[in-house]
């Protein structure tokens, strides 16, 4: 093993073992609890509110209240602070109360009186026509293709919404400084997001306000955008009461009111010549709830990766994320990228056994290797190494044998199955988001004591970056790790260096920060105050990417994987088991072998949750119904076997030592491998289309005739 | 009415609030005991397991009135111990903390099930973290930690 990817101790092992770490909860002081006064329909005109008179130390906060904008800059500007006269969703905040004791709190907006004149909400996606975002991409000649196939085949997939469910809730607090600047700090992943969305919203220009990411019980997409909102709704209650507020969610609020994974509606006709596909047109609708949030960017990373890891020569790709009255969905972990692998993984799967294949061999037969062309006319510029890693899981596995052995008729109330999948995730920011909007600046502060600071904005979640950052500047300037840190950014003294996103903090901020430390390795002087600073650079071997076309290189490098999952199905509960649950990742070289071991089992468990128990049920008024743990289904410790994960290794020469994108990966392609496993289980017939697939979702397909 | 009387990671306090009032809220707001963690005040994640008479109990279910009598552990007691420490080097040894939330609440539940069962195989370890949620590992590593602790601390259980 390569010396950099050693693993060593964590630099917040230790606080946060010993419960020593600060939490945003975790602050004391004279701090007043605020909670919100939410909507009760999924869309109406609030006609009033009445607010009781409230007791001194009080405050009750709304739009009115907001200095500057009401408008939470995300991509776009139209999610409110606090409702507009027309709330769009159940839960949309109008107002927040706020004081010293949270049972007055309570109290006190039981008894405020909202009066409402409903309107009729639009809440099912199939019936959704108004588009947020409407894409749309191609290449080759399509008419042409699907003229000359063999055969054309046409299904629609359906996937479901996925909470983050990290076990920290959202929570942020606000305090008025003496110098008049507001500092804001909670649970984030990106200061700078917060930093600018407050200072929009208060008016005061961005030196009026410092932004601090607190200890964070976790993120996973979930508190990318999210904070920026509940960041403002803070600030512009803090900023009225003169006092510090905190809101901190309850989970069940958190489950309902918090942005989700998109649901998604994808339609895919296919043709096929000569065992090979020639051609893909595909309809892919998100559903993005009622504000734009991160739509945009979750959309164009679904549709690009919309074809698979396939050649299709001739390709059509719509897109649209639709308005719903729902709570607005936003980032997850794969970001748009799980529910287009999980629809064409299993339209593979579908074609196969209608070729009376091996759906494997068909994927074999397709598959892209170096050199071909992406689905947006780029190349894949590095060696795809699929064929090599599937081999790999074949020997881990058996899964070829299996795969074979498992589809053939069975009986009995317990049936096997195996099911592989394979994928890639685009290392970083779509497109030219790094050149043109990131923009990211990185420094390294050398104290005259020789110890020597990370300045970055990329906040810490749990993926390692407070030590895999150091790691790789004690690497390069060749001095002991503990020599070297990189604390919680606060955006009163870090550089921007970009958002915790994409999977891009590792391998474009790490790049920044090595190359940093041999500029100041090449400029240090003992016992001097010194700062070097690093920007990005385009990698030189880009195809320009152009988003209104979908032309170019949408991603630098990708990030591959295989997974195989093995499963038994009870066909008498509907329960299924999972007997091996296999991940072949190549996320280049693992800067530490446990952290990246670490992202990779943890991603991969949330991929078989979101596939498996992990279901949201809704009313027809647009309620959550399971708003608990206790029926929002995430895996506990004894719903799964040790999760058996392996690195394969391409190195990326413009990522750290050979570093690829890493956090999101594991997550994306367990859907495919897991609903392929009990479709083969179920047996010959069987064609599932939809997922979650649990216990549930088995009996109902069992209870059909095939 | 009397205040109740408990111990708290070995010191006698005497709580003078309602027997009604939440023990996860008063061990973080009266106790400073921030170890224990609120991760859904319904009994569902472990975030704020403690030990009560050496039993895993979730705080954020138990009222005030119910632990008169009772010996309470926390991470904040706890910590200071040798089984702690071969807990500790287990999980640094294979990076088994990511964001930290559940942690203490896995701690507390990795020390319930040593004490009644030193030795236990990977599918007890599982069975005895079940009630305490982790979003960020998978658990794979968090159930090899406390495997090592197990072996490397022979004798401390």
């Amino acid at each position: 093993m390569e010396k950099i990817s050693q693993s060593v101790v964590k630099k917040d092992h230790l606080p946060k073992i010993t419960g020593r770490s600060c939490y945003v909860g975790d602050y004391v002081g004279d701090i007043l609890v605020g909670k919100m006064l939410r909507s009760k329909y999924a869309r109406a005109k609030v006609l009033s509110v009445k607010v009781p008179e409230l007791p001194e130390g009080y405050y009750y906060v709304d739009r009115n209240d907001v200095p500057g904008d009401n408008n939470v800059n995300i991509v776009m500007d139209d999610t409110p602070v606090y409702a507009r006269e027309i709330v769009e969703y159940i839960g949309e905040p109008i107002a927040m109360v706020c004081g010293p004791d949270e049972a007055v709190v309570k109290e006190i907006l039981s008894k405020i009186e909202v009066e409402y004149e409903e309107l009729e909400p639009l809440l099912d996606l199939r019936l959704a026509t108004e588009a947020h975002f409407d894409y749309e991409y191609g290449k080759g000649d399509l008419e042409k293709a699907f003229a000359e196939a063999d055969k054309v085949y046409v299904e629609e997939f359906e996937t479901g919404y996925q909470d983050q469910a990290y076990i920290e809730c959202q929570g942020m607090m606000a305090e008025p400084e003496a110098d008049g600047r507001m500092f804001v700090h909670g649970s984030m992943q990106c200061a700078y997001y917060v930093h600018g969305a407050v200072a929009r919203v208060l008016g005061c220009g961005p030196s009026g306000v410092h932004v601090l990411q607190d200890v964070t019980g976790g993120g996973f997409g979930g508190k990318e955008a999210f904070p920026s909102i509940l960041g403002s709704q803070v600030a512009v209650a803090a900023k009225k009461a003169g006092k510090a507020v905190r809101c901190i969610f309850d989970r069940d609020e958190d489950l309902e009111f918090s942005s989700k994974r998109h649901p998604s509606l994808n339609t895919y006709k296919i043709a096929v010549k000569d065992g090979k596909i020639t051609a893909m047109d595909i309809d892919v609708k998100f559903n993005g709830g009622a504000y734009t949030t991160l739509s945009a960017v979750v959309l164009q990373r679904g549709i690009i990766a919309a074809s698979g890891v396939y050649n299709v020569p001739n390709l059509h790709v719509r897109g649209r994320a639709l308005k719903t009255n729902s709570t607005p969905s936003g980032a997850y972990r794969g970001f748009g990228a799980p529910q287009t692998f999980f629809s064409v993984e299993m339209f593979m799967n579908h074609i196969a056994q209608d070729l009376g294949i091996d759906s494997i061999d068909f994927k074999l037969a397709n598959v892209v290797k170096q050199g071909d062309g992406t689905s947006t006319s780029g190349i894949y510029h590095f060696p795809v190494p699929l064929v090599d890693m599937l081999n790999e899981v074949d020997a881990k596995t058996d899964l070829f044998k299996k795969h074979k052995e498992y589809s053939k008729p069975q009986t009995g109330r317990y049936r096997k199955g195996i099911g592989m999948s394979w994928y890639f995730h685009g290392a970083g920011f779509t497109g030219s988001g790094e050149r043109d909007h990131i923009k990211a600046v990185a420094k390294l502060h050398k104290y005259p004591d020789g110890s020597v600071e990370v300045l970055a904005c990329n906040g810490e979640i749990g993926q390692g970056l407070r030590t895999t950052f150091p790691k790789i500047v004690a690497h390069e300037l060749n001095i002991p790790l503990e020599k070297v840190y990189y604390d919680h950014p606060d955006t009163a003294r870090v550089p921007d260096s970009g958002p915790t996103v994409a999977s891009r903090s590792l391998m474009v901020v790490g790049e920044l920060l090595r190359r940093a430390a041999i500029k100041l390795r090449d400029v240090w002087v003992d016992g001097e105050d010194q700062i070097v600073t690093e920007n990005f650079k385009e990698p030189d071997f880009m195809i320009p990417f152009y988003i209104d076309k979908f032309q170019g290189d949408a991603y630098p490098t990708y990030a591959w994987a295989v997974n195989a999952i093995e499963v038994e199905v009870d066909t008498y509960t509907g329960v299924t088991k999972i007997v091996n649950a296999t991940g072949n990742f190549d996320v280049g070289t693992p800067i530490d072998w446990n952290i990246v071991m670490g992202q990779m089992e943890g991603g991969f468990l949330q991929g078989i949750g979101y596939t498996s128990t992990e279901k949201i049920y809704y009313d027809n008024k647009g309620r959550m119904r399971n708003t608990t743990f206790s029926d929002y289904l995430i895996p506990t410790s004894k719903d799964v076997v040790d999760l058996n994960c392996m690195l394969h290794v391409e190195k990326y020469p413009n990522g750290p030592y050979g570093a690829k994108g890493a956090g999101e990966l594991p997550l994306v392609g367990a859907p495919g491998a897991f609903v392929e496993a009990v479709e083969m289980a179920l047996g010959a017939g069987h064609k599932i289309n939809h997922m979650p697939f649990n216990a549930e979702e088995v009996i109902k397909e069992l209870s059909k005739e095939v | 009415m009397d205040a109740i009387k408990f111990v708290l990671n070995g010191v006698e306090v005497a709580y003078e609030g309602s027997a009604t009032d939440r023990l996860l809220d008063v061990l973080r707001d009266t106790y400073g005991t921030k170890s224990v963690k609120c991760g859904c005040k319904e009994g569902e994640c472990g975030a704020c397991s403690v030990l009560i008479d050496g039993t895993l109990i979730n705080s954020c279910c138990v009222a005030m009135g119910a632990v008169d009598g009772c010996s309470i552990v926390t991470v904040e007691g706890f910590r200071e111990t040798e089984r702690f420490a071969a807990l500790e080097k287990a999980f640094a040894g294979i990076s088994a903390v990511q964001c930290g939330f559940c942690i203490p609440g896995m701690i507390l539940a990795a020390e319930a099930l040593l004490s009644k069962n030193p030795h236990p195989t990977t599918d007890e370890i599982r069975e005895g973290l079940s009630g305490n949620l982790c979003r960020c590992t998978g658990y794979n590593a968090i159930v090899s930690a406390i495997n090592t602790a197990a072996k490397e601390g022979n004798g401390l259980w």
